[in-house]
């Protein structure tokens, strides 16, 4: 039997992390994810977990323990969020270079400056290319699902990446809801031992880890690194399905929300998709067919799933929570309208830059960006794709 | 180790790991060497002041505690140890 | 049992191996390689090292100069990188996911840039945290790797490429910092300086102290660089000699607390000797510019007064 209870999303991966059990954590403070590591240190005082917990000075050196940890053959783990992940950057390429599965909470914030504690995307966004697979969650249900089964697709002998669960700082990381959890044994039996076949505490067979990689070679490892994520795809869902099959929850590369038959859409990430299908579920009683596809598996990109997803809908608008700053569109943006030219789907598609620092997203706000998807569908306009939802000019 | 610039992508090790500690010993950087020492071993005392101090480890050593001839494999003719040597039993030449 | 370098030497591997790409001459493998000696055999160790030259010389792929298992990520951050694998091994031997009989020893690398500069606060959480670990500088004075840049261990007046003897500025204008005092006031249990001088005893038993110590340690070696540092590079031991005859370099080391000088020479020589064979300071034997020798002696006497001070005042009773 499930276990239910009432936990904010920061509980729920902390909670996630204790089940787990890993054998190195190492973590900074920093707002809104400091909760992560305090509710875990008290696991570790409490001799709840037999984990190491290192309370390193900096998130740097969090990212760089972190690596040590994982290198020297133990599954080590952290969580932070906005200008911690920012101070971690050098350490983040490194992690995944070094192909090393490290898991990572990741309570998403604006990155400074000027200095701000609220939620957006931007620390996520910028680290996308840094060869991590990212995972987002709507609520506390699905970061802890999706620490669950983080471990199961980070260690896969295919893969061998580390990956983060994104969610949103304070609208899901301290907001107390319902959620399910699985009992300690069987998250202990779906998650299993690491087992590496490399590792530097192997006295027999000691090994040499992050070398100087000239030109001979960096090349050949990169590309390494991006066959691994392409392989994380049918790894995560092979491990959907199993998680399935203990729990009757579903994931996928993304949900799809009333999508069948719909007209309009939107495509979003995180916590703002619950408020989405709110609007959705008003607007298909008023029979305007609105659909939504919130988007779980940041990195890899499904590129093609997406544009099939897509490929029947007249109208879509791409939230994007992090302005790229580029005079062209925010990074989500660029990525599903190059996944549908690259598949040759035509459908008029428009960007909203929103929530930016904190900003408040209501049900009003995203009706309206459906009222404006159902006005391009009867006009077949666009004047300006790149928009900004909720900025007062 | 079996790899250079012709390895294909997939014979590579991930990561760049090198499970193979101490290979280096497989590369040689003798041929930097543009000054050479020579070991004169009859005047060698075996004091043990020059093996230590080379940067190559470019002078064997034996389990008797004696040097033998200087490994060329290696030596970069730094002219180290035939400075720290009283007895003149290396030349530099 | 008595120090005998031949034997250590014979009897103990090199567990930093030939066929490395550091330049002819260089101080850092001689040390380095000493520094691992002090190792039971029968011990294996994790190093850690730094970005720097050590690091890029000698893990070219896919080759590697080190016996032990290594790693290296990046240039700031050896410290923290040795904490997290020796809080691995922590939690491995407590699940006894590691054979019980094995004994793994930490040890991280640095030179002044990745350990004085950029690396320090990395190095002070790691000291701090108190892991079973062995930090070691090896001091070259310079960021020798990126071509000679001035660091906070550059000796005054040393000519640099960021801090070249010009004709207003005449050199580095500061003094160097004292990283190993500094170490030295994180309250751990073993400091030391030291350097390869006197048939490397001083440098071996400090670095057995330091490795075996229960707790963190921190180990500064003078690595001295024939590029860097402009002296012919045959002069590797005769310039080490220097820098402690001179006390410019002192050995000492740091006890729970209590400060122990190693070396007291009889008879002090001037700093000049230390200085004059070597191009970096150059500009300070031309007329007119006697009083940056002076300044020089001066602060290498005060220095070394505070340093028996602190010697007097820790072993009171």
């Amino acid at each position: 039997m499930s276990i239910r209870e009432r936990l904010s999303g920061n509980e729920a991966a902390a909670i996630a992390m204790k089940q787990i059990n890993p054998d190195v954590v190492a973590a900074f403070p920093i707002t809104p994810s400091t909760e992560i590591p305090q509710y875990f240190s008290t696991f570790v005082n409490n001799g709840e977990v037999n984990t190491e917990f290192v309370a390193v000075e900096s998130e740097h050196s969090a990212m760089a323990a972190t690596i040590g940890a994982e290198a020297a053959g133990s599954r080590a783990m952290t969580a932070t969020s906005a200008n911690g992940l920012s101070l971690m950057w050098e350490m983040i390429y490194i992690a995944s270079s070094l192909r090393l599965p490290i898991v990572m909470s990741l309570v998403n914030r604006a990155v400074s400056g000027p200095l701000n504690i609220h939620n957006d995307h931007s620390d996520a966004m910028g680290v996308r290319d840094a060869g991590w697979v990212m995972l987002f969650s709507e609520n506390n249900q699905e970061a802890y699902d999706n620490l669950v089964m983080a471990h199961r697709i980070a260690e896969h002998k295919d893969v061998k990446l580390p990956l983060m669960v994104c969610q949103d700082g304070f609208i899901t990381s301290h907001s107390i809801e319902n959620i399910e959890l699985i009992e300690d044994d069987k998250v202990k039996a779906f998650v299993g031992e690491y087992n590496p076949e490399q590792y530097l505490l192997n006295k027999e067979n000691p090994i040499a880890v992050g070398p100087l990689d000239l030109q001979g070679y960096l090349f050949e490892h990169k590309t390494q690194q991006a066959e691994a994520m392409k392989n994380a795809k049918k790894v995560i869902l092979e491990v959907a399905e199993e998680f399935e099959k203990m729990t009757g929850r579903k994931y996928s590369f993304f949900e799809e929300y009333k999508m069948e038959d719909a007209d309009i859409a939107i495509v979003c990430m995180n916590s703002t998709a619950g408020t989405t299908k709110f609007v959705v579920d008003n607007l298909r009683e008023k029979g305007v067919k609105a659909g939504l596809l919130k988007l779980r598996v940041f990195r890899p990109f499904p590129a093609e799933e997406i544009a099939k997803a897509l490929e029947n809908v007249k109208a879509v608008a791409v939230l994007d929570k992090s302005d790229s700053l580029n005079a062209a569109g925010g990074a989500l943006f660029e990525d599903i309208t190059s996944a549908m030219y690259v598949n040759k789907k035509q459908v008029p598609m428009v960007n909203y830059v929103y929530g930016i620092g904190g900003r408040d997203t209501k049900s009003d706000d995203i009706e309206s960006v459906y009222n404006d998807l159902a006005e391009i569908v009867k006009t077949g306009e666009i004047d300006n794709p790149y928009r900004y939802l909720g900025l007062r000019k | 180790m079996n790899i250079d610039s012709t390895t294909p992508m997939n014979e590579l090790t991930p990561g760049g790991d090198i499970y193979e500690a101490g290979n280096a010993r497989e590369f040689k950087t003798g041929d930097w060497r543009s000054t050479k020492p020579v070991f004169i071993s009859e005047k060698c005392k075996q004091c043990g002041l020059c093996f230590p101090v080379c940067p190559d480890d470019a002078i064997p050593v034996g389990k008797d505690q004696k040097r033998t001839d200087f490994d060329y494999d290696y030596c970069k003719g730094c002219g180290v140890c035939a400075k720290v040597c009283p007895f003149g039993a290396i030349e530099m030449q | 049992m008595a120090y005998n370098l031949k034997q250590v030497v014979a009897e103990k591997p090199s567990r930093f191996t030939a066929g490395h790409r550091m330049c002819a001459g260089c101080g850092a493998p001689v040390v380095g390689r000493m520094v691992l000696r002090a190792l039971k055999p029968e011990d294996h160790a994790v190093i850690s090292c730094a970005t720097g030259c050590m690091e890029v010389s000698t893990f070219i792929y896919p080759y590697t100069a080190w016996t032990d298992s290594f790693l290296h990520t990046a240039f700031e951050c050896s410290a923290a990188n040795a904490s997290g694998v020796e809080a691995a091994y922590k939690a491995l031997k407590r699940k006894g996911k590691i054979p019980e009989d094995q004994e793994t020893k930490f040890i991280a690398f640095g030179g002044d840039g990745g350990t004085y500069d950029i690396g320090l606060q990395s190095l002070s959480g790691a000291m701090e945290r108190g892991h079973d670990m062995v930090y070691v500088c090896y001091d070259n004075g310079a960021y020798m790797n990126t071509g000679i840049q001035r660091s906070s261990a550059t000796p005054k007046f040393a000519d640099t490429t960021t801090s070249p003897a010009g004709k207003v500025v005449p050199g580095k204008m500061q003094s160097r910092k004292d990283l190993a005092n500094i170490m030295a006031n994180h309250h751990i249990p073993y400091v030391a300086q030291t350097a390869a001088v006197n048939n490397f005893k001083d440098l071996y038993e400090k670095s057995e102290k330091a490795i075996y110590t229960k707790g963190a340690a921190f180990l500064n070696v003078l690595a001295p660089c024939p590029r860097g540092w402009g002296y012919n590079t045959e002069d590797l031991m005769q310039i080490n000699k220097l820098a402690v005859e001179t006390c410019y370099w002192p050995l000492f080391e740091v006890i729970d607390g209590k400060y122990v000088v190693n070396y007291k020479p009889k008879n002090k020589l001037p700093i000049e000797e230390f200085l004059k064979p070597q191009k970096r300071f150059k500009h300070m034997f031309k007329p007119g510019n006697e009083w940056m020798i002076e300044e020089f002696q001066k602060e290498v006497d005060r220095r070394w007064e505070e340093l028996l001070n602190l010697e007097e005042i820790t072993n009171r009773e």
